[in-house]
């Protein structure tokens, strides 16, 4: 009931500030009949009233105001002239349309306001009859009709429609008694009736325009039963509410109307509507207050002033507290956009003929109204891409051993001053493998790169831009038409967006929005002794190395620095480079902000990390936006400007470069022939007895440690677990007959992945990284080798990668496999 | 002489902001200038065309300063001295111009105005509409609009 309890709210009070609005303009128009606008105004008012009144099943107000706007309608066309005659049943209707709210502000239903007059004199008005020779219907029959019309068309109406004030009470009884059988029937699944306030006679607000009625026939223009006692259904047992003052109204209903009715009425007046330019400048001012804060706070903090210091803090308490008054005021609850997509589900669901339930959570989370707008169109798309492709047909899903029903979940909740909205389905995922080939297919990505992609990683290809447009990409992937458009919007207002999909079991699609636009709470870092500010929302976490740490921690693959952040491999980005400058820190140390970006995480390598502090977000000019990578500008504590950087950019910028670099460096190769590997890369290992093999960066995905009681066996196998997966092991040494030292604790390992498979290859040291040309080559090789070159001055194994490989894992290139038949040959030594 | 204008930019009159750059007195129309002010401390943009030279802050408002020596192909600012800072309002837009040293307000009468010397280079050319012949001395009139369009 709440919610039709709010929405109804909503719409009473709307209506009455556009009647309000309506009163004058159609004075207003008497004066000037010829005034397009506002009868279009006019028209726009009476037009919403009636859509939402049909929609809340208000159908006498829909009535009165179906043929008002029809009338209008007719007006604004110039098919007729206003006519004081017009005005007057426009006037008419209106008052009759606040009669009806008033009755439904105070007792939930339309009560028993009579419309049939008004509706009759606006069409006399209109069909330009004089008013009279609408014949005014008599007083019993007006109550009858009146009741039928009510019962049948609104059963929440439960009252007996009284005809006139003039009606001696005698004739009462018979039309309440009617009344009361129509709207019995009816009570029990009317939401209105139900909540009437018993023993209530609500009383519709008399106009003030009506001229009490008197005995003789009313003319045209004062035809109004409209009426007051609108009796609750138990109310019509109790004679005396029943007969609740037929005549002489003229009072307002507020005056009338008790707690119940005044409640409602309080509500409606316990709001106000404010431009939202008004809160967007409060907005301003509250951020430009809360620079000015950080300026006083950090100037105080010098300062041995206790007062001052007392004063600053209380200024600090207090901004804080104003500006989360004044973002208040600007939010709204994520459900004014979900409370859509239920028919938006549902119909899709028919058309596709799949049956989907939408489950919700967290509906009541609040977001900023601007941002609220800018994510509604991209949630749609989510979610119609959910229910489109995401949850497959109900036969497949029972095939599936699902339950024919797909559900889709909206989940939304605050988490560190973001909004985390997902939109999951239990369908039947995203194939990476697909979604790579496609990406490789298409052109996106090489396939290099893409082998060395975790599944994760792959899946946020269906955010490129090539990637999306073409729907035989649909076909395929079941995913991704105008991802990239999706994405794009999210970015736009500072927010993220990444996906997961377990194959066979769904996809979740995870939004991070910030909270507001205005103020974001950043990361101020320095490099080459400017400040720039990183939005909180990507950052993960921060890393700082001392010299001595940085120049074994920080590492070359391929050319590109990485950092081995607990064991995974960090793709390095320095500002410095990016922006074209020089550091100006130089003694090695090491500050890594690790950002996450489109589901990928890479260190931005800064010269110091200053702090955190919430900035306010200020537009740059065309000349700078055009560049890339600021997404702004704000005014620090101290006053300087420092640049925001678009870290979503930053990392398309820096990553990119360094695939291309990757690619091209690949594409070099090819043409050198197969033979001679010049300019490939390779890592060097020992491998134990002074040994030294080289395997091809292509090769490595991740460099892991793995603590030797790790180790586990799967019969003759050794496997460790690993990222909730089992990781096959296969030690180099004994696998190439080098028997190393085998009692170590910890075990260098390099993890090879391609096709959601990887295998863990062990070697005693993890040596260095080098360029494979202009090597010596020999094919003096052995089992388990290519053959051999000098690397590096000393005569290095060149490994037969496949072979290691199949050694771990005997499935590894034939892809459906489960876990091995065949036994590895060096396994057992 | 006429006022020329069948040019490009039509001649211009009223008052001018005047003020100096490498040695040359340059004038932009008095409605266009929100304010003037002395040297302010700059955030340098890395990566943005070579004639902004940073970003300033004007009353917490982030402005960008175009650097008018850059755009006009003149000569760095000798160490040592501070530019000036005026801040041109266009379409809504605070814009700010780092000059040499702010002048006098003239009155200039169209009547003395031409159009740019034929000998004037490329991309000056595009920024100065014409000169004013002043009493012993050129007033060059810049066309704001294209001078901020870095």
């Amino acid at each position: 009931m709440d919610g039709l309890d709010d929405i109804v709210e909503e719409f009473l009070v709307e209506s009455h500030e556009n009647l309000d609005q309506l009163d004058s303009d159609l004075v207003a128009l008497e004066q000037e009949p010829d005034s397009r606008e506002r009868l279009s105004s006019i028209f726009r008012t009476i037009h919403t009233i009636k859509g939402t009144s049909g929609f809340l099943a208000f159908h006498r107000l829909e009535e009165v105001t179906h043929i008002g706007e029809n009338m209008l309608s007719r007006l604004r066309d110039g098919a007729l002239a206003l006519t004081p005659q017009r005005t007057d049943a426009l006037l008419r209707m209106v008052d009759c349309v606040r009669s009806l709210l008033a009755s439904i502000e105070a007792g939930g239903g339309e009560g028993d306001v009579d419309v049939s007059a008004v509706v009759a004199a606006i069409s006399a008005a209109m069909e330009d009859r004089p008013a009279p020779a609408v014949p005014r219907p008599r007083a019993e029959e007006a109550a009858e009709v009146t009741v039928e019309v009510a019962a049948a068309d609104e059963p929440a109406a439960p009252a007996a429609a009284r005809p006139t004030r003039r009606k001696a009470p005698a004739a009462k009884a018979p039309a309440a008694a009617k009344a009361r059988a129509a709207a019995k029937a009816p009570a029990a699944k009317s939401p209105a009736a139900a909540k009437a306030p018993a023993g209530e006679a609500p009383v519709a607000e008399e106009p003030a325009a009506t001229p009490p009625a008197d005995g003789s026939p009313p003319p045209a223009p004062v035809p109004t039963p409209r009426e007051e006692a609108a009796a609750a259904p138990e109310v019509v047992t109790e004679p005396e509410p029943a007969t609740a003052e037929p005549s002489g109204q003229a009072e307002p209903a507020a005056g009338q109307a008790d707690g119940a009715g005044q409640v409602r009425r309080a509500v409606a007046e316990s709001t106000i509507r404010v431009d939202v330019d008004l809160l967007d400048e409060l907005m301003l001012l509250v951020g430009e207050l809360v620079l000015t804060r950080n300026q006083i706070v950090q100037y105080v903090g010098r300062s041995s002033d206790t007062d001052l210091v007392r004063a600053s803090q209380r200024l600090n308490l207090i901004a804080s507290e104003l500006q989360e008054g004044v973002m208040k005021t600007r939010m709204q609850p994520i459900d004014h956009i979900w409370s859509k997509l239920p028919r938006v589900v549902r119909d899709l669901g028919i058309q596709c003929g799949k049956s989907v339930r939408l489950e919700m959570e967290g509906r009541e989370t609040e977001l900023d109204k601007t941002l609220l707008e800018a994510v509604k169109d991209p949630l749609t798309h989510l979610v119609r891409n959910s229910v489109d492709h995401g949850v497959e047909a109900p036969d497949a899903r029972r095939r599936a051993g699902k339950s024919a029903e797909g559900v889709l979940f909206l989940r939304a909740k605050h988490e560190s001053g973001q909004v985390v909205v997902e939109v999951a389905d239990d369908g039947a995922g995203i194939d990476p493998a697909r979604i790579g080939a496609k990406a490789v297919e298409r052109g996106v990505v090489s396939q290099e790169a893409l082998n060395r992609m975790s599944p994760q990683d792959v899946l946020q290809l269906i955010f490129l831009p090539g990637f999306s447009t073409a729907a035989a990409v649909t076909n395929v992937s079941g995913r991704g038409v105008g991802m990239d458009v999706v994405k794009t919007n999210i970015e736009s207002i500072g927010g993220t967006i990444e996906v997961e999909s377990v194959p066979g079991q769904g996809t979740c699609t995870r939004l991070r929005i910030p909270l507001t636009l205005a103020i974001v709470p950043a990361l101020t870092v320095e490099c080459a002794g400017d400040r720039y500010a990183i939005p909180q929302i990507s950052l993960q976490e921060l890393v700082s190395l001392d010299a001595e740490k940085a120049a074994t921690a920080v590492e070359e693959v391929g050319g590109a620095p990485v950092y081995r952040l607990r064991g995974e491999l960090l793709p390095l980005v320095r500002l410095t480079d990016v922006l074209g400058l020089t550091s100006d820190r130089h003694d090695g140390h090491v500050v890594i902000a690790v950002l996450r970006s489109e589901g990928r995480r890479f260190g931005l390598v800064v010269d110091r990390v200053i702090n955190t502090e919430e900035i306010v977000v200020k537009a740059v000019g065309g000349q700078l936006k055009a560049i890339g990578l600021y997404s702004g500008a704000t005014v620090l504590g101290d006053g300087t400007v420092a640049l925001i950087l678009d870290v979503q950019a930053l990392a398309r910028r820096a990553l990119r470069t360094e695939t291309t670099e990757r690619q091209e460096s690949r594409e070099a190769l090819l043409q050198a022939a197969a033979a001679d590997r010049e300019a490939e890369r390779m890592l060097l290992a020992a491998i134990g007895g002074g040994r030294r093999v080289a395997i091809p960066l292509d090769t490595v995905t991740r460099l892991e440690q793995v603590r030797t009681e790790a180790v586990e066996r799967v019969g003759n196998r050794e496997v460790v677990q690993y990222r909730g997966a089992i990781l096959p092991i296969v030690r180099l040494d004994r696998h190439l007959g080098a028997y190393g030292e085998t009692e170590r604790e910890v075990l260098e390992v390099i993890v090879y992945s391609d096709h959601g498979r990887s295998v863990a290859i062990v070697v005693e040291e993890i040596l260095d990284i080098v360029d494979g040309d202009a090597a010596v080559r020999s094919d003096i090789d052995d089992m388990g080798l290519l053959g051999s070159a000098v690397l590096g001055d000393k005569v290095t194994e060149l490994l037969d990668v496949r072979a290691a490989i199949l050694a771990a894992d005997p499935a590894f290139y034939s892809t459906p496999a489960p876990a091995g038949s065949a036994p590895a040959t060096y396994q057992e030594v | 002489m006429p006022p020329t204008t069948e040019a490009a930019a039509p001649a211009i009159g009223g008052q001018l902001a005047t003020f100096w750059l490498d040695g040359d007195l340059y004038g932009i129309e008095v409605a266009h200038v929100q304010e003037v002010l002395k040297s302010q401390g700059l955030t340098r943009v890395p990566l943005a065309p070579a004639a902004v030279a940073g970003l300033i802050n004007l009353r917490g408002q982030v402005v960008t300063a175009i650097e008018l020596r850059e755009r006009l192909g003149r000569p760095r600012r000798p160490e040592g001295t501070d530019a000036v800072v005026i801040v041109v309002r266009l379409h809504g837009e605070a814009v700010s111009l780092l000059v040499d040293a702010i002048a006098d307000v003239v009155d200039v009468d169209p009547a003395d105005f031409e159009a740019p010397p034929d000998t004037l280079d490329g991309s000056a050319r595009e920024l100065i509409r014409g000169a004013f012949k002043l009493d012993g001395q050129l007033l060059l009139a810049l066309d704001v609009q294209k001078a901020v369009g870095a």
